[in-house]
């Protein structure tokens, strides 16, 4: 598999630097606690035609990725190719036009005064999508293709329920005839049973329209059931990429195994009781030496405290960033007692 | 038998409209929970869930009332029993758990404090014995280094520290029955795994009962021996949690479960329900769910079909439950 990813980025940086007023400055000796790392060279690539999805806890840093691919923030540092020619620090039209975002909260992504038509008219002759008369017919065309029907034309956001409104979402990303589609966690907040219209509207603009996907998401049931490929993400970094079948079957980095082992199951011969992840995810305003999850991870040795490892190849198709990632299957967990009932004593 | 723990009976709660018709949102619901057991209540956004728990909290909102029916804790009769008695069965008897404890946490007062609170005027222990106790509850919910966190503010701990902090303060007067409202919703997977863990481990030791609202079925599998399915503020089915899965008879369970990405079952095709869930305010007759029940039969749409056991301890209401699930309809 040879051929140019559509999206590639390469050790992609942001920091946000907070708590920077003078006196701030003054009294810090170190400025340690005032910039947080939110992205701390983030390698990852989207193939042509591929749903990949991004997995990982809240803070991670997967939303600031997908704006960076978007184009709405700036990363600090680092390479973004597309189609792989460089893609300029502020994109013109045609360049943001081919890559569109569709957020979690259908509540707040539309703008409740301006009506559904109007919002696609607005776009279609921004861009010179089709010629004027022919703007209600296609936007009409949008809205079937996401599953509406032409009298959601005069309607208003708030006409319609959770589901409906991601629907219109995606016909606005659509509008504008991208081929690169960045989804942050759109299914998050919608009921189940809306859920799988959604996931099966994806998965039809994959087949039909041929669109790349970024599918942002921590339901991993979710992204088992629509994903090619999964790019797991921590405390700023992507730890492990793989096709998905392999990542589920064969993970190779702890946070994978953790994750995987954390989903709550439909069956209850299935439940995992085995494996307990320590502590809490800590702060990216402080990163651990060494690897990063090192503080967390049961089957942490003293090199995983000074080396921090890099995302290196372990199987084809198959990249992890823990220098343990070949001898996991075999090391036995070291379990810590969970139970804390007498530690107060 | 013995008296269940809790005995819901005919709840119906709504919005009394002196002109015109109220407005019912939970209707005629009625189930039981026997002393340690884990009720599981399921069912979409808007389906009556969090009413329910309020209404035996005697935390519903402003202007939602309950109309009809009667909760029996230990047999005693909550619906109209005076506030002053009330109040006093919240906390050493029944206490709450929110799905964000920020808007339960008092963002002012130290953790440990308001931890404390409840063991002080409830258990009459000194403010000595109750921050003890405290820091003991903060250490059973897995907090690690209890005593220092006792002394931090809501905003200064991350979302799985503030769950656990609600836990530890929902059972530090030993309630019998622990009433939750999607506790774990807005946690990441590997935090919700362990809030949950802590959950049931403390529960198992203290024998407290569990009335668990969720909308992930998955969570209910792993967390409850029983549940009830809620559609628009009815109960459309109930029974053992393994039962109902393995067997659901009611076509919105049936739905819901098809809908749900099952992790074990990648290949699976998700079935969507089509449709939306009714407007409270204009129900129409018959089952709720007719409108969009593939299998609906003139009758569905005549009268709310009666709840029938369908097999010992498992109940449905749906009039074709026989004919849809012994495979005479296809
Ligand atoms: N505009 C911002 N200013 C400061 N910090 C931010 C900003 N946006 C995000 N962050 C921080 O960056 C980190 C990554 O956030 P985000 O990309 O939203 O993660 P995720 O989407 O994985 O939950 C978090 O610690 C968050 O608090
Ligand atoms: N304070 C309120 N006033 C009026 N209606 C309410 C209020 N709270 C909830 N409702 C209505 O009651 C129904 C059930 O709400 P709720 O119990 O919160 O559902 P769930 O928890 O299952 O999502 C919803 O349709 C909601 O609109
Ligand atoms: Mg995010
Ligand atoms: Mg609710």
């Amino acid at each position: 598999m040879t051929e140019t990813p559509v999206l590639r980025v390469a050790d992609i940086t942001k920091t946000y630097h907070l708590n920077t007023s003078v006196l701030a400055r003054i009294t810090r000796k170190d400025d340690k606690q005032s910039s947080l790392h939110a992205l701390d060279g983030v390698d990852l690539q989207l193939n042509k035609g591929e749903i990949l999805a991004l997995v990982g806890e809240s803070g991670s840093g997967k939303s600031t990725l997908a704006k960076i691919l978007v184009g709405s923030a700036t990363p600090t540092s680092g390479e973004l190719d597309y189609h792989g020619e460089p893609m300029p620090l502020h994109r013109n039209k045609d360049a943001s036009r081919r890559i569109q975002m569709v957020f979690q909260d259908p509540y707040s992504s539309l703008n409740p005064r301006i009506s559904i038509g109007s919002m696609l008219k607005e776009l279609l002759v921004l861009h010179n999508i089709v010629p004027k008369s022919e703007v209600r017919a296609e936007s009409i065309r949008l809205l079937n293709l996401v599953g509406l029907e032409e009298d959601a034309l005069q309607a208003y956001p708030s006409q319609f329920s959770g589901g409906q409104r991601q629907r219109i979402a995606i016909a606005r990303a659509l509008a504008v005839r991208p081929d690169i589609l960045i989804a942050d966690e759109p299914v998050s907040a919608l009921d189940v049973s809306v859920q799988a219209t959604i996931l099966e509207l994806f998965a039809t603009l994959q087949r039909d329209l041929g669109l790349s996907i970024l599918f942002v998401a921590h339901n991993l049931a979710v992204v088992q059931h629509l994903s090619q490929r999964v790019a797991v993400m921590y405390l700023g970094r992507i730890v492990e990429v793989a096709e998905t079948e392999e990542l589920f079957r064969n993970p190779r980095h702890p946070y994978t195994r953790a994750l995987i082992d954390s989903i709550p199951r439909m069956s209850a011969e299935s439940v995992n009781e085995e494996f307990f992840l320590d502590g809490e995810p800590p702060s990216p305003f402080n990163i651990p030496a060494g690897c990063r999850f090192n503080p967390r991870c049961p089957y942490a040795s003293d090199a995983c405290r000074t080396t921090d490892p890099a995302l290196e190849t372990v199987a084809p198709q198959h990249e992890s960033a823990c220098i343990r990632a070949s001898e996991l299957d075999t090391l036995a967990l070291t379990i810590k007692p969970r139970r804390t009932g007498n530690t107060a004593a | 038998m013995e008296t269940p723990l809790l005995s819901v009976k005919s709840l119906t709660i709504g919005i009394r409209r002196p002109k015109g018709s109220d407005t019912i949102i939970v209707d005629d619901l009625s189930f039981d929970i026997q002393q340690g057991e884990r009720f599981g209540i399921v069912g979409e956004s808007g389906s009556g869930k969090s009413l329910t728990l309020r209404a035996i909290a005697d935390l519903l909102p402003k202007g939602v009332k309950v109309l009809s029916g009667s909760i029996l804790y230990n047999g005693a009769e909550l619906v109209g029993m005076p506030t002053a008695q009330r109040r006093k069965l919240m906390g050493p008897e029944i206490a709450m758990i929110f799905q964000e404890p920020m808007t339960a946490l008092n963002p002012v007062i130290r953790v440990g404090d308001q931890i404390a609170e409840g063991p002080r005027r409830y258990l009459g222990l000194s403010k000595k014995a109750a921050m003890e106790l405290a820091i003991e509850m903060m250490a059973k919910t897995g907090i690690p280094d209890p005593a220092r966190r006792a002394r931090a503010y809501p905003h200064e701990l991350s979302g799985g520290l503030r769950q656990r902090i609600m836990i530890a303060m929902a059972l530090s007067c030993g309630p019998k029955l622990l009433l939750c409202d999607e506790p774990t919703t807005a946690l990441d997977v590997t935090v919700q795994h362990q809030v949950l863990k802590v959950l049931e481990e403390l529960c198992d030791d203290s024998g407290a009962a569990l009335a668990f609202v969720t909308h992930d079925l998955a969570v209910v599998n792993q967390t409850c021996s029983d549940l009830a399915v809620m559609y628009a503020g009815h109960i459309i089915e109930a029974g053992r949690v393994k039962d109902v899965f393995s067997d659901p008879r009611h076509p919105y369970t049936k739905g819901l479960l098809d809908s749900a990405p099952d992790f074990d079952q990648p290949d699976r095709d998700l079935v969507p329900i089509p449709g939306f869930p009714p407007n409270l305010a204009a129900r129409t007759a018959g089952c709720a769910f007719a409108p969009r029940c593939a299998f609906a039969v003139d009758a569905c749409t005549v009268a709310i079909p009666p709840t029938l056991e369908v097999a010992p301890g498992h109940k449905a209401a749906c009039i074709e439950s026989e004919r849809i699930f012994e495979g005479i309809l296809a």
